[in-house]
């Protein structure tokens, strides 16, 4: 039997800070997951969790109080571009154009290779004619999809996502949604995305990580083995989804009122 | 909406040049004129020949101070914003030094700068109280722009790995560019208040020595002619940098406008 090593594995994982008051504040408790090469794992909890702190040790900005992460073997110990961290409330420069804000991580490239890079992704996120555009004069959605372009440009192998779809509205959120499967299939990256979004999970990931509240824990780990694109009305995705919003506490009157 | 405007500041002023008359009404040139001996002082002032020369001295020293003022305020500014050591090493002293009135210095610079001879002496200590006047907004604008700049950006710049000049030119000054751009504009008005005290003493030209000279001739109608420029000047130099302002920050979306 081949063991495969994980590309991401997270080893008990504690986080602690004191609060104004002194108190001590406890929010993430021994949390331990692997993730492997090119799986798309969504992480959903809820709100203040503590998941987005876990994405941000994960990523490097943050250093957990106990245990580690690493990534190809190797422990997480600063951010680096090798894997790239997506904000929810949009961090495309607002004085750069698209081009710019896309080209941003290419340093090492000759100008050539970064406009070749440049249009590529440009190309690939829709937003042909817009490379002269500043960010104020595109929709959130654009500039979302900058902001992941920007991201893959540099060449990651892993993506870290926090709620990147939190701040659009609806309709395009399903649309990004769509677009960023796609995405995932062609650059065949790793993506750990939070959200607080079930049904966004179990239409985006291999496999749902649910956190229970805070301090968080690792409360189950829900596989979702439904063929893309998935149909929204089958009934094996309706199971799944019940299956979390159960794990999150929410009996069937929160199943309901979640659905709205 | 736009004539609405402009017709009720024209009022504004009307109400104030009649109040202005009617309290004046009956003084000569060596007591307080009112708004028409005014006007005729202007038109001697203007017609005279100095006027120009005297503006042109007093612009002069402002753009002078004031720049000196920029390319080193802006960089202690976001050096202090940057890095905490330096900040511990020199904001206590450059608080220690806002309070001090830029005029409090006016003997210090006469003294240092009165032996000079490679450059009109005078100039120096008003370029030198100019720039004391505008390098502390300038600075506290610089630092609480970096200060304030939105930490998601900074991240991104530790995710691509980017740093040193890379870093301060594509994003930290852009970041703060709003906020400075606001500093300067504050900074270029104190200065232009400034002017007029700095040339009151030790100049031969200017404005501020346009005012004091007018007042030994007992000539307060050209006194009150000269502050007139001085107004329509700064609103001028103020103006200008709405201007820039606006022009830079318009890309952004954030112009005031």
């Amino acid at each position: 039997m081949i063991v495969e090593t994980p590309k991401i594995e997270f080893r008990d994982i504690e986080l602690c800070f004191t609060a104004e008051d002194g108190a001590k504040v406890q929010v993430l408790d021994s949390v331990n997951l692997n993730v492997r090469e090119g799986e798309f794992v969504c992480i959903v909890g809820p709100s203040g969790c503590g998941k987005s702190t876990l994405l941000n040790i994960a990523c490097g900005f943050l250093k957990p109080s106990r245990g580690q992460v690493l990534i190809d073997e190797v422990p997480v110990d600063q951010p680096n571009r090798r894997r790239v961290f997506i904000f929810q409330d949009n961090s495309v420069f607002p004085w750069l154009t698209v081009s710019q804000n896309i080209g941003f991580g290419l340093a090492d490239q000759s100008p050539q290779e970064k406009d070749e890079i440049i249009r590529r992704y440009v190309e690939m996120i829709g937003l042909t004619g817009f490379e002269h555009a500043y960010p104020r004069e595109l929709s959130g959605g654009m500039k979302q999809r900058v902001e992941i372009a920007r991201a893959l440009a540099s060449g990651p192998d892993v993506l870290f996502m926090d709620e990147p779809l939190g701040a659009l509205d609806w309709l395009t959120r399903l649309k990004m949604r769509a677009d960023l499967v796609e995405i995932w299939r062609q650059e065949k990256k790793t993506i750990l995305f939070v959200t607080h979004d079930v049904e966004e999970s179990v239409q985006l990931a291999d496999r749902v990580v649910v956190l229970s509240d805070r301090p968080a824990q690792i409360r189950a780990v829900v596989d979702v083995d439904l063929p893309r694109p998935r149909n929204l009305d089958d009934p094996e995705y309706l199971r799944i989804r019940d299956e979390i919003f159960e794990l999150m506490g929410l009996d069937h009157h929160g199943i309901e009122a979640a659905k709205v | 909406m736009h004539g609405r405007k402009i017709l009720l500041g024209l009022i504004g002023i009307g109400i104030f040049l009649l109040v202005w008359h009617l309290v004046t009404l009956g003084n000569g040139r060596t007591d307080v004129p009112g708004p028409w001996l005014t006007l005729t002082g202007l038109i001697e002032l203007a017609t005279g020949g100095l006027l120009w020369r005297y503006i042109i001295a007093s612009v002069f020293r402002v753009m002078w101070g004031f720049t000196l003022a920029v390319v080193v305020g802006v960089p202690v500014g976001l050096a202090i914003g940057w890095s905490r050591w330096f900040r511990e090493l020199v904001n206590p002293l450059v608080q220690g030094l806002r309070p001090i009135s830029p005029i409090a210095w006016l003997p210090i610079a006469v003294l240092v700068f009165g032996g000079v001879t490679w450059w009109e002496p005078s100039d120096l200590s008003a370029i030198f109280l100019i720039f004391l006047a505008s390098i502390f907004p300038i600075i506290t604008a610089a630092t609480s722009a970096v200060e304030g700049i939105d930490v998601k950006y900074l991240r991104v710049a530790t995710n691509f790995e980017v740093s040193g000049f890379t870093v301060l030119f594509q994003v930290i000054l852009p970041a703060a560019m709003p906020q400075i751009l606001t500093g300067l504009r504050l900074a270029l008005g104190i200065a232009w208040v400034v002017l007029v005290a700095a040339e009151m003493l030790g100049v031969q030209s200017g404005l501020g020595f346009q005012i004091n000279d007018s007042r030994n001739n007992l000539r307060y109608d050209l006194v009150v002619a000269a502050m007139v420029v001085i107004s329509i000047i700064g609103m001028f130099l103020d103006g200008v940098m709405a201007r820039i302002e606006n022009t830079a920050l318009s890309r952004r979306g954030t112009a005031k406008r």
